[in-house]
């Protein structure tokens, strides 16, 4: 056994030994997960986010939605029965980075599509108020502005790198899609596919 | 759950996390001072800091050196009982989705009976057993105040519920249906065939079937087109038409307002109104139907109450 004194006196060995004692939990938690076929493999029929839903998915990150959202059923019936079938880790791989979320101020967001129209959703952004008196979200007026995601087709191909598997026909036909849309509507393409894989049961 | 995709995985993490509790063991022992005799003196230790200063090896407190073995043994007694080395399951054979699902069993065995008398009467009945309208308000408190309002009294382009007037209809049976598939309403833009004058003159015609302040020099010809383009839908007298959704033009209830401005502006642009089917959204346990059932009957009790 090394003795106290020769580890305290060697600032190397000192910095060797502390990272590989912090590290053990990581590595038993969180190393082995990436070899796992539920964390690894997309649920049945999950897709990568179409071009106008990751710009969505954006916009969502830079208002900071994930601030008062979470992402994340837990399996409780409490929550199931609420917001639907809790989540499952293969609903998640093209989510880069996860925006689970851990505080919830408003609900739960993960199965929110399909659950409103986009009418509902348009009239929410603009004022929270206007269809839930008692809402204390704020209002997103600015969104009805044109979406300028230019860098859309860069990070298709980013995201090509981690293996989400666009093909170059839908890598080039990004912009056109993207054409003539709102932050709005790329926000709500991507509120609309949210969860919509859930597993049947 | 483990699903590791080889058999390395559980091993790694067995031996990994079994070395490091002997390991802290060990090494706790291996550092430990044994108790010193009473008038004994703790060894001084051999390094000297800052010109000065010492250390004593003094031995740790008992009771502190019984907490850190403790945690260890329930390291241990943990691992045993619950998941936590590689695919071994643990004694209580404990999983989050057991859990969850013997709550699941548990709500249904309670609620299941009172669910079921309801499921035994017409929704008219149910609508006015004050227990069922308790019920039928929380549901709809969780599913459908958001679009319809926490008085389901609705607002811009989201129908009231409270006022007995129907786009689709307020029979039991239409509520059920409109709950269970969701409707979508469409009315097309009619700005291009009307033009401008004639979009203003059926607007007029149209605030004369409910009796509101209009233009009376256009009721003629907006008469004509409203004949012409809109009644099909609208039904000639303006009444509407449940089947389509089409709304009743003569009473005084208006989904997008009811304004000379509004009204031009739908028909103009026309709407839709889409109510997505809810039966994904209430809830994934079973009672699903009684849950329906329940809600279907507050709805209608909400206009019958009027």
């Amino acid at each position: 056994m090394i003795s106290h004194e020769s580890i305290e006196k060697n600032l190397g060995l000192l910095i060797v030994l502390t990272i590989l004692i912090v590290s053990v939990g990581g590595l038993v938690q969180i190393v082995p997960l990436f070899f796992q076929t539920s964390t690894t493999t997309a649920v049945a029929g999950l897709k990568p986010y179409a071009a106008l839903q990751l710009s969505g998915r954006d916009i969502y990150i830079r208002e900071g939605c994930v601030g008062c959202h979470s992402q994340m059923i837990r399996p409780f019936r409490a929550e199931t029965e609420r917001y639907g079938h809790y989540s499952v880790a293969g609903e998640f791989v093209y989510d880069r980075p996860f925006l689970w979320g851990s505080k919830r101020t408003g609900p739960d967001l993960h199965r929110v599509g399909g659950r409103y129209s986009d009418a509902w959703h348009v009239a929410h952004l603009m004022n929270p108020r206007d269809v839930v008196p008692e809402s204390n979200m704020p209002a997103y007026p600015w969104l009805d502005r044109p979406l300028n995601d230019r860098a859309i087709q860069k990070k298709m191909r980013m995201l090509n790198v981690v293996g989400h598997g666009y093909t170059e026909q839908e890598i080039s036909d990004a912009p056109a899609a993207l054409k003539g849309k709102t932050e709005l509507d790329a926000l709500i393409a991507y509120l609309q596919v949210l969860g919509t894989h859930a597993p049947k049961n | 759950m483990s699903d590791f995709t080889s058999g390395f995985w559980p091993i790694y993490i067995s031996v990994l996390t079994l070395l490091s509790i002997i390991g802290t063991w060990v090494f706790l022992k291996k550092q430990t001072t044994r108790k010193l005799a009473p008038g004994e003196k703790p060894e001084l230790m051999k390094h000297t800091w800052d010109g000065d200063l010492q250390d004593l090896n003094n031995p740790l407190p008992r009771w502190w050196l019984g907490l850190f073995y403790g945690t260890m043994v329930f390291a241990l007694v943990y691992l045993v009982l619950w998941p936590g080395l590689g695919n071994y399951a643990g004694v209580l054979g404990w999983t989050s989705l057991g859990e969850y699902e013997a709550e699941v069993k548990a709500a249904e065995a309670k609620f299941q009976p009172v669910y079921a008398g309801f499921m035994q009467q017409d929704i008219a009945t149910v609508a006015a057993d004050p227990n069922a309208r308790a019920i039928g308000k929380n549901l709809f408190l969780t599913y459908c105040s958001q679009c319809h309002g926490s008085n389901a009294e609705g607002s811009k382009g989201f129908p009231n519920l409270t006022d007995g007037d129907w786009l689709y209809g307020g029979e039991p049976e239409t509520i059920v249906a409109t709950i269970t598939n969701g409707r979508n309403g469409m009315m097309p833009p009619m700005g291009a065939a009307l033009g401008e004058e004639g979009t203003k003159a059926v607007a007029n015609y149209v605030l004369s079937l409910s009796g509101r302040k209009h233009d009376v020099a256009l009721v003629g010809a907006g008469q004509a087109k409203f004949a012409e383009n809109c009644a099909a839908c609208h039904m000639p007298d303006g009444t509407g038409m449940h089947a389509l959704g089409a709304a009743n033009l003569t009473d005084k209830v208006w989904l997008y307002g009811g304004s000379e401005a509004a009204i031009i502006e739908t028909i103009s642009k026309g709407r839709s109104g889409a109510m997505p089917p809810m039966t994904q959204t209430l809830g994934t346990t079973s009672n699903q139907e009684a849950k329906l059932h329940l809600l279907a009957a507050y709805v209608y009790g909400l206009s019958k109450k009027q």
